[in-house]
């Protein structure tokens, strides 16, 4: 008896086994593979999360309608945790044992600029969301980023620093890699502006509080603090300065583009200006924009589906799988040589940032007018007016 | 530097050390019935802090600080029963490594149940941009509150170890556990006991802090990092030595950081840790103490 059962169950599964495997032939040509890596916990969690859920709604959204050229997109989603060697052992996961065409993320400098070589090596497309200048400077042939450029958001703000009068400021950065490059953008740039930076320090990126370093930047008679840094120092620094008097205008970088920043700061967050991407102020962009409709629908679509504010992180996945995919439409392959050369060749591609404009030699295609100034009035942002 | 300058170097020690000692002061508690370092004390706070926010939607503050503490009391008890107690041939080490697996375990739970975004407690006098004026430097009214918390935690404390039946059965555990049981002390509650002490006190500290340093999910660790390293400072086992020790290392740090650079003063504290783990292994203010806890 237990022998024919055994026979039987045998049988059963040879069958199932010979119908799935002529459905899966069935079934349309295989999937593209794509993988992201993002730091959905960790330091970065506030732009890991954000990133991970657009992208999957973004991917989802692509199969719905067919997938491109006829394929679907299989998406590898993987958390670094905020931590470089992750990052590393991850790459070279889904390059070598994954073989996906493109990396979507890291979310962080530092985790970018730790891969950037190993993805030029294995020869695999990655799609930065972080936002350092070495990213792009000196140009690998298959990295690409899609936040605006650090040094175009040092730029903006110098230029608001001079109608405002201001010429002698302190800069504070996290001891990240976002910070530490933005903190040498604004030191190569500042003399250009004619603006003195009387101190610099970088703190840690789990400090509890940030008196000490802003007493000491009080202590240089500064017209302006720019902090520089994408953890919740951000709304720590509004607080302290308030707390210890320091009353001069505060400039933070795009790294504030979370209104969750805002909140956990308080009314000291309210006079905040930063340099920012249009889609946190979609509703207030005039409607000839061309990115308004674009960012209204992502930002209905984000918000309805994960009952949360949405961010530029997020946007910054987004716009990296925009540009893939149309990388792949272009290239008409997903051969990975003819994908990277389609998105070199991309042209007023209308993303979440502003509108790209790629070439051989700029891996990044947003200029500093991807960049609306803005400012905080009654814990909201609006667009900053002289 | 003139003087409102000075000051206000000191009052960004005090309010640093003020968090590290509210940390340490967790940490002793445990240690004073087993002899064993709870790493997962970081995560108590954050526990006790998340808490507090989430109920502090529903109900005033102190009732959602008291609830949070009462939770994560209960949560430090389950802890200690689930884990800590089933152990057979508890070595210190083995006691300790277990302790980190539970921070993890916390830590990873928290993320599921709170996601990855910062929170925190509104200040419990003004708000974020009020502070009080001493000597032309300004500090936040919330620091204060800190140091105040601390006070009272170990002005209970103090007298509790020392005078306490409870408090003496606790010490005898660490101490020497089997004369402990000898005389007749349940030993097994002694430490379930303490766990829930130090979730509890960790709970009131997290609360108390969340408005100065904000909440996520993962800040228990490098919390629990300074605190541990302020408790040894003190000396193990001595509430009022870890108060004194922490705020003694936020104002070198912050004397640190106003002649060197920022990055420096983390140096700094960790070479002031060797120097006393080699010169003082038993801490800044540990001999007399251990001396007078032996006499006792």
């Amino acid at each position: 008896m237990g022998k024919q059962l055994a026979k039987v169950v045998g049988i059963l599964i040879v069958a199932l086994a010979l119908c799935v495997s002529v459905v899966a032939k069935a079934a349309d040509a295989p999937p593209i593979k794509v993988g992201a890596i993002f730091g959905v916990t960790g330091v970065a969690a506030n732009l890991g999360g954000p990133e991970k859920k657009t992208a999957e709604m973004l991917v989802e959204k692509i199969n719905k309608e067919g997938g491109v050229n006829g394929q679907k997109i299989e998406l590898i989603v993987k958390d670094s945790g905020s931590k470089k060697e992750n990052a590393v052992s991850l790459a070279k996961q889904l390059i070598e044992e994954d073989k996906v065409l493109a990396i979507i993320g890291p979310s962080t400098s530092g985790e970018t600029l730790a891969i950037k070589n190993i993805c030029q090596e294995g020869k695999t497309i990655l799609l930065s969301c972080a936002a350092a200048e070495d990213i792009v400077n000196p140009v690998a042939s298959y990295v690409f980023k899609t936040p605006q450029k650090d040094s175009d958001a040092v730029r903006r703000i110098f230029q608001v620093m001079k109608t405002k009068g201001i010429t002698k400021i302190g800069v504070i950065t996290s001891n990240d890699g976002f910070g530490i490059t933005g903190g040498k953008q604004l030191a190569n740039l500042a003399n250009l502006a004619g603006i003195t930076i009387a101190i610099s320090e970088a703190y840690d990126t789990q400090e509890t509080d940030l008196t000490g370093v802003l007493t000491k930047v009080k202590g240089q008679d500064v017209n302006a603090v720019v902090n520089w840094s994408t953890t919740h120092g951000q709304s720590m620094v509004a607080k302290n300065m308030k707390q210890i008097g320091l009353d001069v205008p505060l400039f933070q970088s795009h790294g504030y583009g979370n209104i969750k920043y805002v909140q956990e700061g308080g009314e000291a967050a309210n006079g905040t200006i930063f340099p920012c991407g249009r889609l946190l102020i979609a509703d207030i962009l005039p409607d000839n924009n061309p990115q308004k409709k674009f960012l209204l629908e992502y930002k209905k679509d984000y918000e309805s589906r994960y009952k949360e504010d949405v961010s530029t992180f997020g946007g910054h996945a987004y716009d990296a799988i925009l540009i893939l995919v149309e990388g792949i439409k272009k290239a008409k392959s997903t051969d990975k040589e003819k994908v990277r050369e389609a998105i070199e060749n991309i042209k007023g591609l209308v993303g979440t940032a502003g509108v790209f404009h790629f070439t051989p030699l700029d891996h990044n295609g947003l200029g500093m007018d991807a960049f609306e100034m803005l400012t905080v009035k009654d814990g909201k942002f609006v667009i900053y007016k002289n | 530097m003139n003087l409102p300058q000075v000051v206000q170097y000191c009052f960004a020690g005090v309010t640093v050390g003020s968090i590290y000692a509210i940390v340490a002061i967790g940490f002793n508690i445990i240690y004073n019935t087993t002899g064993i370092i709870n790493f997962a004390q970081g995560e108590f706070l954050i526990v006790g802090a998340m808490l507090a926010i989430s109920f502090n939607h529903f109900v005033p503050l102190p009732v959602a600080i008291f609830l949070a503490v009462v939770i994560t009391t209960i949560i430090g008890g389950l802890v200690e029963i689930v884990f800590i107690r089933q152990v057979r041939n508890a070595s210190v080490l083995r006691l300790v490594v277990i302790t980190i697996g539970i921070s993890i375990l916390m830590r990873e739970a928290m993320l599921h149940i709170w996601d990855e975004k910062v929170r925190s407690l509104p200040y419990f006098t003004g708000t974020g941009v009020s502070t009080v004026t001493i000597l032309g430097a300004h500090i936040s009214p919330q620091v204060l509150w800190v140091l105040g918390v601390s006070a009272v935690i170990v002005m209970g404390l103090t007298p509790f170890f020392r005078f306490t039946l409870t408090g003496r059965a606790m010490r005898a555990c660490a101490d020497d556990r089997m004369a402990a049981r000898l005389c007749g002390i349940n030993d097994r509650w002694m430490v379930t006991l303490s766990f829930m002490l130090s979730a509890g006190i960790g709970a009131l500290a997290g609360c108390v802090i969340s408005p100065v340093t904000q909440t996520q999910y993962d800040m228990g660790a490098s919390l629990a990092i300074k605190g541990f390293t302020v408790a040894i400072l003190g000396g193990l086992g001595n509430s009022m030595a870890a108060v004194a020790a922490g705020l003694m290392l936020g104002l070198v740090e912050a004397f640190v950081m106003s002649q060197f650079d920022v990055a420096y003063k983390e140096a700094v504290s960790i070479v002031i840790l060797l120097l006393i783990l080699v010169f003082r292994p038993s801490g800044l203010f540990g001999k007399r103490e251990i001396a007078a806890m032996r006499a006792l």
